[in-house]
C-alpha cells in the first residue's frame, strides 16, 4: 500500500491547481457558464496544449497512458474551481467508448481531435422513463441500406449542442432493460432525423433532448460488437462516475472551507458565529463527511482496473456516500452562510448546484446503494 | 499510487490467519463468535498464547519484548484478530499504561512494571474519570498528598473498567490544588489495588452486566517510586495515553465482523418464508452501513499510509473514534431489530458460562439486545464523541 502521488502525479496536482488560481477565478466561471457556448474555447484550447484532453488514452493513441489516480487528481481540481468545460462527456466518457469501440480508420482520427482540442463528444444514453437503469434503452437501430436507422429519445444529453459526432445507444436486439442488444454508433451532428433540444442546467453547463426518427448512419458508425456493448457502456460509466465523485470532493472541499471561514469571521451577539457550539460541531460533521467522500473516492479510483463486481461495488460504495454526504455538505454550507447562502451573488449556491447535479449522474445515492447491496450479497 | 498490500504484508496476514486459527481455544472463540462473556481466565488465557508467540504487545518497541511491526501490519493482525473470533487484547496494560511508562517511567519502573504487563502477571485498570469529573477530567478531586516516601490518596473514581479483576490502577491524582490551571496539579500514580483503603464497588449496567465498577481510595498508601515522570506533570502524560487509546478505537476489523455476523443472522431471519436479508428495507440499511464502514476503514487506511509516511498521527484519532463507535453502535442496533421479537427475552444466565439450557429463540438471539445497550457506552467513554469534536473544532478547525 502507498498512497502517496508519483513525482508525475505531484506535478500534475500542481499544474491544475495553478491554472485553476490563475485562470480561472470565481468570476471567469460565472461568466462562462453564462455564455452561448457554456465554456471557454481558449481554456479547451488550453487543456489541450497542457496535455489534459490526453490524459487517459494509451501512448499507442498518442495519449499520456495515465492511470486513474491521474484523472482523480485533475477532477478534484477542476471540482475545486467548479470547471465547467465539458472534460467529463467529451473526454471521459465518449472519448472512453470511442477508444475502446469505434472503428478505424475514424477512430484514429476521432481521438486525435479529441486530444488536439478540435473536436467534441457526446454520449446519448439516458432515456426518459429510464431512470437511472444503466440497461433501459428503448431506442432500436433498424438495419437499413449500408448500415442502420435510429429511432428513439435521450434524456439530459451534457454537452450534446457542441459534440460531433454523438454516439447514441441503440437496440439491435432484446427488451428494453435487458443486457444484451444493446449497439453503440456514432451519429454525425448533421445527421438527418437528429434533432436537438437544447437548455442550459441548474449547475449552469449545457445538455439537450436528442430526437432521433431513423437517423441513417454507416455500418462503420457503429463502435463496439453489435448488440454486446453493455459492459463497454458500464465500465466507461462506472469510470465517469468515480472522475464526478473527484469532482464532487473538490466541490465540498470548498464549501467546506468557504464556511469555516465564515463562521471565524461573521460576528453575531458580538462574537464570531465559530464560537457557538451547536455550530463548531456542525463544522466538525461536515469536514468529517469530506474525509469520508476522499476515503471513498479513493478506494473507488483505485478499483478501476480490477474485476467488473470489485470495481462496481467500489463505485457504487462512492456514489451511494457521496450522493448523501454531498446533499449533508451542500445543505450545510448554506444553512450556516444564513441568508447570504441564497444569494446568486456567493459562489456558496453555485457550488452547491453542483454537487447537488452530481447526485444524478449516472444513478443517485438511492439507485447505488441498491446496486452495491446487489453486489455485496 | 496502489491500495493493495505488499506481498510481504500479505503473507504476515496469512502467517497471522494460520497462527490464530490453530492457537485460538475453540471454546473461547465460540463465545467471542456468539456475544457470550468472556470471564478474565479467558482473557489471559488467550493473551498469553500471544505472548508465548512474542505477539502480545504489537505496538511496543522490540527491546521490551514488542514485534517491531509496522502501523500497516499492526493494522493487519487486528484485523486476523477481530476475523477469527478472538478476543482482543485488554488494553489498559498494553496500549495504556504500558506507552506512558515506556515514555515517562523510570528504569526501575520499567524493569519492573513492563514485563508484568507483557505476560499479562499484572492486570490493570485506569483510574481517570471521577463523579465530578467525566467530559471535564481536568476537574478530578482524588488527591494525593506527599507523606515521607509515599503519597495519601483519598478519593473515588468510577467507570472503572475490569477494577473487579485488577492487581493495579493507574491514577490520575491532584497533587498541586493550588496550581493556576486544574491541567497543572495533577499527576500519574501506579497504585496497588491490594492496597489497604481501596474498596471495589461493581456498577451495573443497563444490559445486566458488570463491567464497570466505583474505586474509592481512602488513607491509601503509594510509595512515591510509583509516581510516573514528573509530579503535576500527569496531565501531559494522560493525553499522551489518550492519543494511544484512540487509535485503536474506530476498530474496523471488529465491526467487520459484527456486520457479517449482522448479515448471517439477517440470512436465518425469515419474513413470511423469505430471507430477512432480501427484504428491500433491511438489505438498503444494511447496505448504508457497510458502505459507511468502508469509509471508515480507508480513512484509516489514509491516516496509517501518512503515519507509514513518517508523519506524526494528528487528530484524525478524533475522527476515528466518532465515527468508529458510531458504527459500531448502529451495527448492534441493526442487529437488535434483526432479531425481531426474540429481543426481549431477559436470560442473563444465557451469556455466561457454563449455561446449557436450551436457548429461548435462536441462539444467537441471546446477546442481541444487552449487546445493543451495552455499546450506548462507546460514544460516551475515551472521551465522549461531543467531546471529540470540540477537540477538532479546536485543534483541527481552529474555531
Amino acid at each position: 500500500m502507498d498512497l502517496s502521488y508519483s513525482e508525475e502525479q505531484t506535478l500534475l496536482a500542481e499544474s491544475v491547481e495553478r491554472y485553476v488560481r490563475n485562470d480561472y477565478d470565481f468570476e471567469v466561471r460565472r461568466r462562462l457558464a453564462a455564455s452561448d457556448a457554456g465554456f471557454g474555447a481558449e481554456h479547451w484550447a488550453a487543456f489541450a496544449r497542457l496535455g489534459w484532453l490526453s490524459i487517459p488514452f494509451s501512448e499507442a493513441d498518442g495519449g499520456l497512458g495515465a492511470d486513474p489516480v491521474a484523472i482523480m487528481i485533475l477532477m478534484e481540481r477542476f471540482g475545486r474551481g467548479l470547471v465547467v468545460e465539458p472534460w467529463t462527456p467529451s473526454v471521459l466518457l465518449a472519448g472512453r467508448l470511442l477508444a475502446a469501440g469505434a472503428q478505424e480508420p475514424q477512430r484514429g482520427q476521432w481521438l486525435a481531435d479529441l486530444m488536439a482540442g478540435k473536436a467534441q463528444f457526446a454520449f446519448a444514453h439516458g432515456e426518459p422513463g429510464g431512470r437511472y437503469t444503466l440497461s433501459h434503452v428503448a431506442a432500436r437501430a433498424e438495419p437499413a441500406a449500408g448500415g442502420y436507422a435510429l429511432t428513439g429519445r435521450k434524456a439530459v444529453v451534457h454537452n450534446a449542442a457542441a459534440a460531433d459526432p454523438i454516439i447514441v445507444s441503440a437496440r439491435t436486439g432484446g427488451d428494453t432493460a435487458d443486457r444484451g442488444g444493446v449497439s453503440l454508433f456514432a451519429v454525425p451532428r448533421g445527421a438527418e432525423g437528429l434533432t436537438l433540444r437544447p437548455y442550459r442546467t441548474m449547475d449552469g453547463l449545457r445538455a439537450a433532448e436528442v430526437a432521433l426518427d431513423g437517423a441513417a448512419v454507416g455500418a462503420e458508425a457503429r463502435i463496439g460488437p453489435e448488440g454486446g456493448a453493455y459492459p463497454l457502456v458500464e465500465e466507461a460509466t462506472d469510470r465517469a462516475i468515480a472522475a464526478v465523485c473527484a469532482e464532487a470532493v473538490g466541490i465540498m472541499d470548498v464549501l467546506r472551507e468557504t464556511t469555516l471561514e465564515y463562521l471565524k469571521t461573521r460576528k453575531q451577539f458580538g462574537r464570531p458565529l465559530g464560537s457557538f457550539q451547536a455550530l463548531q460541531h456542525r463544522a466538525v460533521d461536515m469536514l468529517i463527511a469530506c474525509e469520508e467522500a476522499r476515503s471513498l473516492t479513493l478506494m473507488a479510483t483505485l478499483s478501476l482496473d480490477k474485476p467488473a463486481r470489485e470495481r462496481r461495488r467500489a463505485v457504487s460504495a462512492a456514489k451511494a456516500h457521496i450522493g448523501r454526504a454531498g446533499r449533508k455538505v451542500g445543505q450545510e454550507a448554506v444553512q450556516l452562510h444564513g441568508g447570504m447562502g441564497v444569494t446568486d451573488e456567493l459562489k456558496v449556491g453555485h457550488y452547491f448546484k453542483r454537487l447537488t447535479m452530481i447526485d444524478t449522474f449516472f444513478g443517485d445515492a438511492a439507485h447505488h446503494l441498491d446496486r452495491f447491496a446487489a453486489d455485496s450479497a | 499510487m496502489n491500495i493493495d498490500f505488499s506481498p510481504a504484508d500479505r503473507a504476515f496476514r496469512e502467517e497471522a490467519r494460520a497462527f490464530i486459527a490453530g492457537a485460538l481455544p475453540p471454546e473461547i472463540r465460540r463465545r467471542v463468535e456468539g456475544g457470550l462473556e468472556l470471564g478474565r481466565d479467558d482473557y489471559v488465557r488467550w493473551h498469553r498464547i500471544l505472548y508465548e508467540k512474542g505477539w502480545a504487545a504489537p505496538g511496543w518497541p522490540v527491546e521490551h519484548g514488542g514485534t517491531g511491526w509496522s502501523p500497516i501490519r499492526r493494522y493487519i493482525f487486528d484485523e486476523e484478530i477481530a476475523a477469527a473470533g478472538a478476543p482482543r487484547i485488554m488494553p489498559f496494560g498494553v496500549n495504556m499504561v504500558g506507552p506512558v511508562i515506556l515514555a515517562f517511567g523510570s528504569a526501575a519502573q520499567k524493569a519492573r512494571f513492563l514485563p508484568r504487563i507483557l505476560s499479562a502477571e499484572d492486570w490493570w485498570c485506569q483510574g481517570y474519570s471521577e463523579p465530578g469529573a467525566g467530559s471535564d477530567l481536568a476537574s478530578l478531586r482524588t488527591r494525593a498528598e506527599r507523606d515521607g516516601d509515599s503519597y495519601v490518596v483519598n478519593g473515588q473514581k468510577t467507570w472503572t473498567t475490569s477494577a473487579h479483576w485488577a492487581d493495579w490502577i493507574f491514577c490520575l491524582v491532584r497533587t498541586d490544588p493550588g496550581a493556576r490551571r486544574p491541567q497543572e496539579g495533577i499527576s500519574f500514580l501506579l497504585v496497588d489495588m491490594r492496597s489497604p483503603g481501596i474498596d471495589v464497588r461493581p456498577i451495573v449496567t443497563i444490559d445486566g452486566g458488570h463491567e464497570v465498577n466505583d474505586v474509592f481510595l481512602e488513607d491509601v498508601r503509594v510509595p512515591a517510586e510509583n509516581l510516573v515522570g514528573a509530579e503535576n506533570k500527569g496531565w501531559t502524560y494522560a493525553k499522551y495515553l489518550l492519543s494511544f487509546e484512540r487509535a485503536g478505537i474506530a476498530d474496523v476489523g471488529r465491526s467487520k465482523a459484527q456486520l457479517a455476523r449482522l448479515k448471517r443472522i439477517a440470512r436465518a431471519e425469515r419474513v413470511e418464508g423469505r430471507p430477512l436479508a432480501e427484504d428491500p428495507r433491511f438489505r438498503e440499511r444494511t447496505a448504508a452501513l457497510e458502505i459507511d464502514l468502508l469509509a471508515l476503514e480507508y480513512t484509516e487506511l489514509r491516516a496509517l499510509d501518512r503515519q507509514a509516511a513518517g508523519k506524526e498521527p494528528g487528530t484524525e484519532a478524533n475522527v476515528l473514534k466518532i465515527r468508529g463507535t458510531e458504527l459500531q453502535q448502529h451495527i448492534a442496533e441493526l442487529t437488535m431489530e434483526a432479531i425481531g421479537p426474540y429481543a426481549n427475552p431477559y436470560i442473563p444466565e444465557a451469556l455466561s458460562d457454563g449455561w446449557n439450557e436450551e436457548p429461548v429463540g435462536p441462539d444467537y438471539a441471546a446477546a442481541a439486545a444487552p449487546r445493543y445497550f451495552n455499546w450506548r457506552k462507546a460514544s460516551i467513554y475515551g472521551g465522549s464523541n461531543e467531546i471529540q469534536k470540540g477537540i477538532v473544532a479546536k485543534f483541527v478547525l481552529g474555531l
